[in-house]
């Protein structure tokens, strides 16, 4: 149903246009004499928030240990789907071994992602960090798409506070570990 | 037999259900759900997980005249056993009163998951059966959400390669047995059992076992956790991501009911659908990769006319050109669909063709897996192409072909220089080839034309019971093929003036089952399928030996 809503006759005051332009002038005027708050950007870099959130990284823990596992979470929860994960396992070899599962491959395509750190909410290994970076760009589609190592390099270190995998190992190591 | 019936009362409704089933399985029936791990409806009961704890009750009796007490409204004294039940081991009986959703019975589930979870090392974010698994989805609507347990848990064997084909992980097992059962039940021979005690119990495999078993795979689906996972899908996609289509299994004419799991048009697994007619809730492991057939880089990519590529509609016009100028034969197979077998049989008549068709026949293993590896014979009997079983070559169409009685092959799927021509035939006659792969006859026809593979295109196909049943199309099609039925609809219309209006495989599906009076009432199968009278064919001699749910000579079991 429609609404028809009653506009109200202005007065000849208000016609004028003067009480407003003047009163516009008077802010403007008042601004004039406060201190700044816009920055010289980009050669004053500002001061970001705790919490702010950049560009979503991939971090290493304190170890140097990839703490990503490739559980798909972020890439199910991201909402423009721009995470693309190809799951693999960690080589026998590894002294990770007995974690079993690593990305192959890691992808996020920064023109798709819009910063709303869900895929950090989401993780459930604290391995996927929106820092502090927000000046992204790229000369082709392709270099705005970060691969795994980028988001390595992007995120780096970022220490854990719990250590679940070292309680795992440690438990087993004890031999048989528990009674 | 008239079914028995028994009268229960479930969380105060009454119900008549069927008697001599248990008390878990009426209630599903009803719409009430019992959470269960170890309790599955193929296998035996062995009651060990605990999870189906209900309040059951029995109407009280007088203990002197043992007189059911009945009140003055006709309702009974209910005597309430003091301690709940496991609804798996319990029969329904007359005036059974059952609750499920009781304070007391949410707290045996909850009891039991924190028992289950205790050694459970919540490694969901690794473990392939996540999204799929019992112990995260009972957890997640009974569980308390917090553990109270502060020891360290206990360590079990991990990653053990079971026959190459499974990945074993004790430490997420919850002993419900669910696995052994199985190997012993369905594949016939005991592979895993438990070792130890009490909460060190871990499922073990028996050393030096002979794991060659072609049903070991069913452990995977049935483990309610991520203990037994399959190694060909360990790691390769999360089952959240993964799209389900409802298809039957094209390995042989049991026509088993799976369903294909696919992403981005790549398919990721096959796994068995129930159906109580044919399959129950099992496959074979083999079946499980027959979409490996069509990812090995060996498809037909694009039509081709004289060994150049070609539009597919020109291709098609090619065709349609090459067999008007008479002196037909056209070689169908049995991993077509019925309706294309039909568009087949109206196009032999069109242009005067005999239909030749090989057959491949196998060692049958008496379960699942039958000596037919074609999934649709049945459907070139039941359209009339065929009136006897298949030779299991074409030397028969070769000497006509030798003979210039043939001088067009219209060749479907098969590959003639397998089945008794030579290179040299190629020469006399004219042979199209029309189908998925390359083969040796696409190599050397005269024109390609490229189909689709059985998860890219829908259809119906008559398994071994003469059971109709339908799979939908899983996967997208490469962008150069033609779909099968569009083809033959195309070149019908091309070759005898009048067909149907419309290529859709619906509407070829429609006329197909006017036309055909054994496939009557088949246009729309549903999931289980409609079996149809074969006995017109009971004096064809077919390779098939008794097997589950299927006896040679009564046809079902
Ligand atoms: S921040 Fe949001 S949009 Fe960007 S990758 Fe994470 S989930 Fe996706
Ligand atoms: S970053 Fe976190 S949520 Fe994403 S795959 Fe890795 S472990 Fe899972």
């Amino acid at each position: 149903m429609a609404i028809i809503v009653e506009r109200r006759r202005l007065t000849w005051m208000e016609r004028t246009y003067l009480p407003q332009i003047v009163s516009g002038l008077w802010i403007t005027l008042k601004n004039l004499f406060k201190p700044k708050v816009t920055l010289e950007y980009p050669e004053q870099a500002p001061i970001l928030p705790p919490g702010y959130r950049g560009a979503p990284t991939l971090v290493m823990d304190s170890a140097g240990r990839e703490k990503c596992v490739s559980c798909q979470l972020c890439e199910f929860v991201c909402p423009p789907k721009a995470i693309k994960i190809v799951p693999g396992e960690i080589s026998g070899n590894s002294e990770y071994a007995y974690i079993e599962k690593a990305p192959k491959e890691f992808e996020i395509n920064m023109l798709r992602c819009i910063f709303c750190g869900y895929c950090e909410e989401a993780c459930p290994e604290k391995a996927i960090v929106l820092q502090q970076e927000f000046s992204l760009n790229g000369r082709t589609r392709a270099e705005m798409i970060r691969n795994k190592k980028q988001l390595y390099e992007a995120g780096g270190v970022l220490p854990d506070k719990i250590k679940k995998w070292k309680k795992v190992k440690d438990t087993a190591d004890l031999e048989g570990g528990s009674h | 037999m008239e079914k028995q019936t028994v009268k229960i009362n479930v969380n105060g409704v009454d119900y008549e259900v069927e008697a001599g089933q248990n008390v878990l399985e009426a209630c599903r029936k009803v719409g009430v759900e019992i959470p269960h791990f170890c309790y599955h409806e193929n296998l035996s009961v062995v009651g060990n997980c605990r999870m189906c704890l209900v309040m059951t009750g029995m109407p009280a009796r007088d203990r002197a005249t043992g007189q059911v007490l009945q009140k003055a409204d006709g309702t009974f004294e209910i005597a309430w056993a003091p301690k709940p039940a496991i609804a798996c081991g319990t029969r329904v009986a007359e005036n059974m009163h059952v609750i499920t959703d009781s304070d007391e019975v949410r707290r045996c589930r909850e009891s039991v998951l924190e028992f289950i979870l205790l050694n459970h090392p919540l490694d969901c974010p690794i473990c392939d059966k996540a999204g799929e698994c019992r112990l995260q989805e009972y957890s997640h609507a009974f569980g308390s959400g917090k553990s109270r347990y502060v020891e360290s848990k206990n360590v079990k064997p991990k990653k053990v390669n079971v026959a190459n084909k499974i990945m074993l992980d004790a430490e997420r097992c919850i002993q419900c047995s669910r696995c052994i059962r199985i190997s012993r039940e369905i594949g016939g021979k005991d592979i895993f059992g438990f070792t130890k005690r009490g909460s060190k119990t871990e499922i073990s495999v028996y050393e030096g076992a002979d794991n060659e078993s072609n049903y070991l795979l069913n452990v995977v689906d049935c483990c309610p956790v991520g203990a037994l996972t399959e190694k060909e899908f360990r790691f390769e996609m999360r089952t959240w991501f993964l799209k389900v289509t409802d298809s039957i299994c094209a390995e042989s004419s049991a026509g088993v009911n799976t369903r294909v799991w696919s992403r981005e048009g790549k398919i990721y697994r096959i796994t068995p659908r129930k159906n109580p007619f044919v399959n129950d809730a099992w496959m074979s492991d083999s079946g499980r990769y027959v979409y490996d057939r069509f990812e090995k880089g060996n498809r037909l990519e694009s039509a081709r006319i004289d060994s150049s590529p070609s539009d597919k509609g020109y291709a098609a016009q090619r065709c349609v050109e090459i067999l008007k100028l008479g002196k037909v034969a056209i070689v169908a197979n049995g991993w077509q669909t019925v309706e294309e077998q039909f568009l087949i049989g109206e196009l032999a008549k069109a242009c005067d063709a005999k239909v030749y068709m090989a057959s491949h026949v196998d060692e049958d293993d008496g379960k699942l897996v039958s000596a037919d590896r074609t999934p649709n014979l049945r459907g070139a009997l039941v359209t009339g192409l065929i009136s006897e079983y298949p030779k299991p070559d074409l030397k028969e169409l070769a000497e006509k072909v030798r003979s210039g009685e043939v001088k067009t092959v219209l060749c479907f799927r098969e590959d003639l220089i397998d089945l008794g021509f030579e290179p040299k035939d190629f020469k006399s006659a004219n042979i199209i080839y029309c189908g998925a792969l390359e083969n040796d006859t696409s190599r050397d026809a005269k024109v390609c034309v490229p189909l689709r593979s059985e998860f890219e295109k829908e259809g119906m196909w008559i398994n071994r019971q003469f059971r109709v049943q339908k799979f939908d199309r899983a996967v997208e099609a490469p962008k150069n093929s033609y779909c099968d039925c569009e083809f033959l609809v195309a070149v019908l219309r091309e070759v005898s003036g009048a067909s149907f209006e419309t290529p859709s495989i619906k509407r070829v599906r429609k006329v197909m089952c006017e036309k055909i009076p054994a496939l009557r009432g088949c246009e729309n199968v549903g999931k289980l399928g409609v079996l149809i009278d074969g006995s017109a064919f009971a004096h064809i001699a077919f390779p098939e030996t008794d097997a589950m749910h299927f006896k040679k000579d009564s046809r079902e079991a």
